[in-house]
């Protein structure tokens, strides 16, 4: 019953999205109004209409209805309720529903709330939108659909792969997708920009926000998936440059490119192509990284190679990158920029040196994550790139990255003088150095960690002292210094916001410096009530108990006991968990979390015979927390730029150019 | 595709790693070589069964054994380097995270990434200059700053920017 | 007339524009790139060799007090002409246990007729894969996966497999799993009834 219902519920909505396009090509061919409203409606449609199949998978899989295959699939009864829930996109064919259930409600949002302002452009973005939202609904209605039925049904179902079980793995796909979906939005309201030949910055100010948003999420995406690598698969790191990681760090990279280039079309009117192609570039590298971690092109995991998706949705890549690609030679021309550049010292100057280390960052990522299939191309062995060569290539652009952050918020539009640059620079310089000779003192030698410190704490008090200028600034007017401050943040968040994400991501690099220069780890076995001390630790092992946990669960977990200089400050408990059915293990690890280090321990080994002896592996992490709490002032300042204007600040805002339109 | 195995069959091999581990590891005489002489080697190297996974966390047999033979090696007195060697040697290039400067991996991870760089810092350069002469032919003109008020030029200069900035 | 000379030439100019290079790079990128796309999913998508298919050829190293028609080195070209039964195994697989002993007695009792029985230790660590030899007493031709190079061309899901490849080089059955006594028993004969 529910299945019939749902799959129903897909193939109208499939329908929708597909009439949707016809019908604005057809209204815009037509000039006739009624027919765009008539594809906004079935655009907007099928957002109830993926409500509706996404409330019926997961009441399947509150009742556990085995009789649907995804449900068995996923679930099983003795998994915990809110498992049940998050299990919708715990497999392919549920991630497909819920993609497209968050395209529709973005899109739904799109057009209700920009509806009035952007007229002209709506067809084209309903035509572009609706080109990604048939393709994927092509796929959840006729190759993944969740509604399948088993030809037997079983008792109980597989269960939730373990991997998937844990806090953060249950956000860190949301946030992806809303990410990846929200990328579509700028996309199309660009491509539509292009195919109506508007040759105004339309698009950029009604999509801001939406690209602010997107890029929020995937950075959220990409911080959660750290954390999640950390906490679960126990190798005592975030990062591995894992090619499903670069998948999303790339767009991500681009989006960032872009949230910086499009300044200077604000401000001065220039390089409109080159911010367009950025936005498209974006969304070329969501639906590349989504195909090629599905595909087994690259890595085998996760693969739906054998399954009819992957030509598919190569297709679709051929599709939109050809499309995308026509339109932007076709009105490359129409696209001028109305202004030059005057100096080499310069906010839009700097903009540009941003722009060309992002876009170098981003080529090396690429470069080395579809190594694979080059080396295979060409020699016929698949080859492979590990973290090292990465860190390698990238440790240098990245420094100057980190510098050109501190940097560029110095200088101004048009032109600034080497002198003035100079001023506001000597102190902020000196103190740093000051605080990496200090350093110095107190132990750090490696000389590429003192200059990694050196770069992220000149930058860092380069951005505060933005914060204080300003505030002075605006206490020069007999502003409280609290008012000031707030004021200030008040009246120009995006500048404010953006200089809130720069001191996230310069304490995400200075915790990023600590660890990867000074992580210490190791591994050793130990007898029952033996101790090992490593510094001011001392940890001892008191014996290991195992028992059954939730669902087919089997636990074994070490006690320890963490001293620091003589005195017990916690218990450790680190476990192998095996999911019996499966026969699945998990290494979860245990650590002690300060703002100072972590004493982070997994359990290799468990010897129940020979007199419990255990083999431990011991990771000490210096200032790791610090490229948690980074991410959340990253969030904040995101949230901070990316918060609505005052209604009245805005009309005011716009009042010139209106008038400069009505002249 | 071989993860698909590797899942299934863990539990079996992790019950034989911990057989192999009660074996008496005595026959061979490597007890002087510590777990953290061999992960130091092992987080290089990526083996096949484990896609993706450092040799030094893999939990599998099949690692657990490359792992042992590293510790073989280095008990024989071979350096890090010919122990990558050898496993490049034995096991393809593909399974070294930090690939020899060979061949293929020698254009597409060096030669590549450089004259990228280097092609795109002469781009970008020559962009660069073409928007600047753009700008000399025809110069704009950058708006007047408000007079000095608070006898601080850096001050002041930042208070007619900021304002500047709230107008926009 | 003379107007029109005269004008004529910046007409003709105008529309002979300039190539665009960014336009051209960026084309040609993007059609490289789809290439290598499409290449990497047929590649991706090439599954192992099945039953009816040519067997790719390889070169083996085998391992030391192993050997075949009196070559250390040899190829599976080399083998045209005999039936070859190429087994995938590695001293780690619990399940390849089952099934050693089998195909050494069926070599005893093939080698004669010209059947070629291969082992291809794959992943394994030499002492290990030797003390494996060992231990069962193997004598048919043994060698490593080198570089992990056959394995990738049969596409091997984990191991044990075996593939059984007939005169003409054409793969007659792919087993994955142990083989048992009774399919060598009727694969072999059939192979070599051709």
């Amino acid at each position: 019953m529910i299945a019939d219902i749902g799959f129903i519920t897909l193939l109208t909505a499939f329908l929708c999205a597909v009439y949707a396009i016809i019908a604005a090509a057809y209204g815009i061919r037509k000039k006739d109004d009624r027919w765009v409203r008539s594809a906004r409606n079935a655009i907007i449609a099928t957002f109830p209409l993926l409500l509706l199949a996404a409330g019926l998978i997961i009441t399947a899989l509150l009742t556990g209805d085995f009789s649907i295959r995804y449900v068995s699939s996923v679930s099983s009864r003795g998994m915990p309720t809110y498992l049940k829930v998050t299990a919708l996109w715990g497999g392919q064919a549920g991630s497909l529903l819920f993609w497209n259930l968050l395209m529709s409600a973005f899109t739904a949002t799109v057009m209700l709330s920009k509806w009035r302002e952007q007229k002209e452009l709506m067809p084209y973005v309903i035509i572009v939108v609706g080109m990604t939202q048939v393709f994927f609904l092509l796929l959840s209605t006729f190759i993944e659909d969740p509604f399948a039925r088993n030809v037997v049904i079983p008792a109980d179902g597989q269960g939730l792969n373990p991997l998937l079980r844990h806090p953060g793995m249950i956000i860190h796909p949301p946030m992806l997708y809303l990410g990846f979906v929200g990328f579509t939005i700028p996309y199309a309201f660009a491509m539509a920009s292009l195919m109506s030949n508007q040759q105004s910055d339309n698009w950029i100010h009604t999509t801001r926000r939406w690209t602010l948003i997107a890029w929020l999420f995937l950075g959220l995406g990409l911080i959660l998936g750290g954390r999640w690598a950390y906490d679960v698969l126990g190798w005592g790191g975030y990062w591995g440059w894992d090619p499903v990681e670069n998948a999303s760090l790339m767009p991500w990279l681009a989006g960032t490119a872009f949230l910086h280039s499009v300044m200077i079309q604000e401000k001065m009117r220039m390089f409109k192509m080159w911010n367009m192609f950025l936005i498209v570039l974006t969304y070329c590298l969501v639906i590349l990284g989504t195909f090629i971690v599905r595909s087994g092109v690259i890595s085998s995991v996760h693969s739906f190679a054998q399954s009819a998706i992957g030509p598919l949705f190569f297709a679709f890549i051929v599709i939109m990158f050809i499309f995308s690609a026509y339109w932007v030679t076709k009105r490359h021309d129409t696209l001028r920029s109305e202004n030059q550049l005057v100096s080499y010292l310069s906010r839009e100057a700097a903009f540009l040196y941003n722009n060309f280390l992002i876009m170098a960052i981003l080529a090396v990522v690429f470069l080395f994550t579809y190594y694979p299939i080059f080396s295979e191309l060409f020699t016929g062995e698949k080859g492979f790139v590990g973290p090292p060569v990465y860190e390698r290539a990238l440790a240098p652009l990245f420094a100057v990255l980190v510098l050109l952050m501190g940097v560029a918020p110095l200088t101004m539009w048009y032109r600034t003088s080497i002198k003035r640059l100079g001023r506001s620079i000597i102190w902020p310089a000196l103190g740093s150095t000051v605080f990496i000779v200090a350093l110095f003192f107190l132990g750090v030698h490696l000389w590429a960690a003192l200059l990694g410190f050196w770069l992220v704490t000149f930058s860092a008090a380069l951005t505060i002292m933005e914060f204080v200028k300003g505030t002075r600034a605006r206490m020069r007017k007999g502003e409280a210094p609290w008012t000031a401050f707030n004021n200030l943040m008040a009246r120009n968040r995006r500048r404010y916001g953006g200089y809130w994400i720069h001191i996230g991501v310069l304490i995400m690099a200075f915790g990023i410096v600590a660890d990867g220069m000074y992580q210490t780890e190791t591994q050793l076995r130990l007898l029952q009530g033996e101790s090992i001390t490593l510094g001011d630790f001392e940890m001892r092992f008191n014996g290991v108990t195992r028992y059954p946990g939730a669902d087919d669960l089997l636990i074994t977990e070490a006690n320890l006991d963490l001293y620091k200089n003589g005195k017990l400050v916690r218990q450790l408990t680190p476990k192998i968990e095996l999911y019996q059915r499966s026969g699945q293990p998990m290494t979860i690890p245990s650590a002690r979390s300060t703002i100072t280090e972590d004493f982070y321990v997994i359990l290799v080994n468990w010897e129940p015979t020979s007199a419990d002896a255990a083999t431990f592996r011991i990771f000490l992490n210096p200032l790791i927390n610090w490229v948690w709490a980074g991410g959340l002032v990253f969030v904040f300042g995101t949230i901070i730029a990316a918060w609505p204007e005052r209604e009245k600040q805005r009309v005011r805002a716009r009042k010139p150019a209106i008038a400069v339109a009505g002249d | 595709m071989l993860q698909t195995v590797t899942k299934t069959k863990a539990l079996r091999w992790l019950l034989l790693a911990f057989l192999l581990l009660l074996l008496p590891a005595a026959t061979f005489a490597q007890q002087q070589i510590t777990d953290d002489q061999v992960n130091e080697i092992a987080k290089d190297v990526f083996c096949p069964v484990c896609e993706n996974t450092p040799l030094d966390v893999c939990p599998t047999v099949a690692c657990h054994d490359w792992r042992e033979l590293i510790r073989t090696k280095l008990a024989e007195g071979e350096s890090r380097e010919e122990i990558l060697d050898y496993f490049a040697r034995q096991y393809g290039d593909g399974v070294l995270s930090n690939p020899p400067r060979r061949g293929m991996s020698l254009i597409v991870l060096w030669i590549l990434p450089a004259l990228g760089v280097l092609l795109g810092l002469l781009l970008f350069s020559r962009v660069l200059r073409g928007l600047r002469a753009a700008a000399a032919e025809a110069p704009a003109s950058p708006p007047p700053r408000p007079k000095s008020s608070t006898g601080d030029p850096t001050l002041d200069d930042y208070i007619s920017r900021v304002e500047k900035e709230i107008e926009d | 007339m003379t107007d029109t000379i005269q004008t004529t030439p910046p007409a003709t100019e105008a529309p002979r524009r300039k190539i665009r290079w960014p336009m051209v790079v960026m084309w040609a990128a993007i059609l490289a790139l789809l290439a290598v796309l499409a290449w990497g999913l047929v590649n991706a998508n090439a599954s192992r060799p099945e039953a009816g298919q040519n067997a790719p050829t390889f070169n083996v190293e085998f391992f030391d007090g192993y050997e075949w028609d009196n070559r250390a080195v040899s190829s599976l070209s080399e083998m045209r002409g005999h039936p070859v039964v190429l087994n995938f195994w590695a001293s780690w697989c619990v399940e390849c246990r089952y099934e050693t002993d089998a195909i050494e007695q069926a070599w005893q009792r093939y080698r004669d007729q010209g059947v070629v029985f291969l082992g291809v230790a794959y992943a394994d660590v030499e002492p290990n894969s030797l003390a494996y030899m060992n231990e069962f007493n193997v004598t048919f031709p043994h060698a490593p996966d080198l570089g992990t190079a056959i394995s990738k061309k049969y596409e091997i899901t984990g191991v044990p497999e075996t593939f059984f490849i007939d005169k003409n080089g054409v793969v007659r059955h792919v087993q994955i799993g142990p083989v048992n006594q009774q399919m060598l028993d009727t694969l072999i004969p059939q192979m070599l009834a051709e």
